[in-house]
């Protein structure tokens, strides 16, 4: 386990310069630039996710209502038709998506360089390396004391996802609540190891392409289904779990996060 | 109106050290922080922000520090805002406990007497309060080595509902609003907004600065004056080298590793470090603790289930239960435990009492203002 751990820091240190050095290729004057959009549409199966008052049912025949949906999106990276990635750089590329903050379901990626864009692919959660950095390195939705909760400060680590509701289902003794919060980045010092709830998602526009120049801004419309949290690989049963939060069982509701996103559209503002 | 009764014991072991440090306080030799001054450059208008560096002081007997002190350069003015706030109730709901509530000096900064930590409207945590020294040598803390950083390390007890119960932005909000702290900000970082990574480094700085490594064992192995172990003491501490330092290992007297001891499982049923990795060869391990100041830091064990050292010494010698994730140090040769005599029991008790650093215990650098 050392040596994996070992091998882990490794890795971060050479990728470390790495990312370092694609920050500064970024603002190059000579690469002209524009910006992209994406915004994550929050939805159950066919109906738009409603906080409190929305009534969903599960692959398990349970229903229930949400009461609050958070993700974290980061490390993304934008795809071209030649297969080649442009990954934006990490310190603009943290993203905690609130159901109960409309503001936050629409990210805006500066000094993207202009051209072609097929698809992209991010990472559910907060890496290793970020979330071992110095906290002048944190702030802002990744500030460990003023984000929403989205934090173990006793397992030091960043909550990836938090879904909560009320079921019939959920134990009394709950208050008839559920709970899920998936984290884990897999590590940290001294060869402490821990559950890895890392996952990443990749979308392709289908056909479509999003155009990003100078002039104008494409929008790529995400859609984020929090029904895929109980219906995936594993179907979560809140009778059964209704409460995970660091816990093995939690890596099958990450497999399951992995796969709620999907493309709906690109729309191009001028 | 419970915690007046719990709280007297503490004020007046606090009123004990208060009259201790009038006494050595006079007879005091600084020994740190060790402020390097810097000459302020001079610039035609306006006030310059400088601060003044202040040295981690590193022992000729320990180890490398690991604390990345570039990310946070200790500084006179970072280290009087950490103590401020350290010692300022202000950051728990009802303004009644500070970080020093709970980490007394005269303590070695644990909990005097309490085997249990004891917070907020007279709640009990699960486990026995850490001493703080010689943090800047640590990478994990607490109990279970949960968290991987000092600036992350007061979220948890400011955060705890049994400890402090305050909502972190509401902490930061008080120390924004409070007349004494902006200029305290503005000195330490340049800047009077109070935000997350100022305020935990400034905790870290002062910290840091806890520096223990004057007991007269340091000053017997560093050939200083005043450093003169009786035979009794010797002897322990041969016993002690012979079967102690596989786990309570270099000067700082831990490997920081996480071992099953054989205590017991308590009716709390603590698993320790399998909370955090989850890994069933985790259950029942605990941080090894240092042993400086251990005379001080009474009780004992990770829920303070001992009050003297002879008892701690007693479990080792035929308490120690047998269980999966036992210690391989505490199971050889066909028998659990450590085997000590009578005689090497009260020379390793007049050992480890050679470990408690009273100038550290007394220094008023580290005291409430």
């Amino acid at each position: 386990m050392k040596t994996t751990a070992t091998i882990g820091l490794l890795v971060v240190l050479a990728i470390g310069p790495a990312v370092f050095s694609c920050n500064t290729i970024n603002p190059d004057t000579t690469v002209t630039t524009g910006k992209l959009r994406i915004t994550f549409d929050n939805v159950a199966g066919a109906s738009d996710l409603k906080l409190e008052t929305g009534s969903y049912q599960n692959a398990a025949g349970e229903a229930f209502t949400i009461t609050k949906f958070n993700y974290f999106v980061s490390n993304i990276r934008l795809r071209k038709a030649n297969g080649s990635e442009y990954v934006v750089p990490q310190d603009s590329s943290y993203f905690l998506i609130q159901e109960e903050k409309p503001v936050s379901q629409m990210v805006t990626l500066s000094y993207i360089p202009v051209g072609d864009y097929i698809g992209l692919t991010f990472m559910i959660g907060v890496d290793s390396l970020r979330s071992l950095a110095d906290i002048s390195k944190r702030t802002g939705v990744l500030d460990p004391g003023l984000n929403d909760g989205m934090y173990w400060e006793w397992n030091s680590g960043y909550i990836f996802m938090k879904l909560e509701g009320k079921s019939a289902l959920a134990p009394a003794t709950q208050n008839n609540t559920f709970f899920y919060h998936v984290g884990g980045f897999g590590g940290g010092y001294d060869g402490k190891k821990t559950i890895n709830n890392l996952r990443t998602a990749t979308l392709s526009f289908n056909n479509d392409v999003a155009k990003v120049q100078t002039t104008s801004t494409p929008t790529v419309q995400l859609t984020t289904d929090a029904l895929k949290v109980f219906n995936g690989q594993t179907k979560l049963s809140i009778a059964e779990h209704s409460s995970v939060m660091f816990d093995p069982y939690s890596t099958n509701i990450a497999s399951n996060i992995a796969q709620m996103f999907s493309y709906t559209r690109i729309q191009t503002s001028l | 109106m419970i915690r007046v009764g719990t709280i007297s014991p503490a004020k007046i072991g606090f009123l004990v050290s208060a009259s201790l440090f009038a006494v050595v306080v006079s007879c005091q030799t600084r020994q740190n922080p060790d402020p390097k001054p810097n000459p302020a450059p001079t610039q035609p208008g306006g006030v310059v922000y400088q601060a003044t560096p202040v040295t981690i002081r590193q022992p000729a007997n320990f180890p490398a520090i690991t604390y990345q002190l570039s990310q946070n350069p200790p500084t006179v003015e970072g280290v009087a805002l950490g103590k401020t706030l350290f010692y300022d109730p202000l950051l728990s709901r009802d303004t009644t406990i500070s970080c020093g509530f709970c980490h007394q000096q005269f303590a070695g900064f644990g909990h005097s007497d309490h085997p249990l930590s004891h917070g907020i409207g007279g709640k009990f945590g699960t486990r026995n309060v850490p001493g703080l020294q010689n943090l800047g040598w640590d990478r994990e803390f607490f109990w279970d080595g949960g968290v991987t950083s000092l600036d992350e390390l007061p979220l948890s007890p400011i955060k705890n509902p049994v400890e402090m119960d305050m909502v972190f932005s509401d902490a930061l909000n008080r120390v924004q609003k409070n007349p004494k702290y902006p200029a305290l900000f503005k000195a330490a970082f340049g800047s009077d907004t109070v935000t997350t990574a100022r305020f935990l480094k400034a905790i870290s700085q002062f910290m840091l600065t806890l520096v223990s490594a004057d007991s007269r064992y340091d000053k017997y192995v560093r050939k200083e004056s005043g450093g003169a172990l009786s035979a009794d003491e010797l002897a322990g501490l041969a016993l002690f080298q012979q079967k102690c330092t596989a786990c309570h290992a270099t000067d700082l007297f831990t490997d920081k590793s996480y071992r099953n001891n054989g205590l017991p499982v308590g009716p709390i049923k603590d698993q320790g470090r399998y909370t955090i990795t989850l890994n069933e060869a985790d259950r029942l391990k605990f941080r090894v603790p240092s042993l400086r100041n251990v005379e001080k830091t009474f009780p004992y064990m990770h829920d303070g289930r001992f009050a003297m050292l002879e008892q701690v010494i007693d479990h080792y010698r035929s308490g120690v239960v047998n269980s999966p994730t036992l210690d391989p140090v505490l199971k050889q040769n066909g028998s659990s435990g450590i085997a000590l005599t009578d005689t090497g029991k009260k020379q390793v008790v007049a050992f480890l009492k050679t470990l408690t650093d009273d100038t550290f215990i007394n220094n008023r650098a580290f005291s409430a203002n």
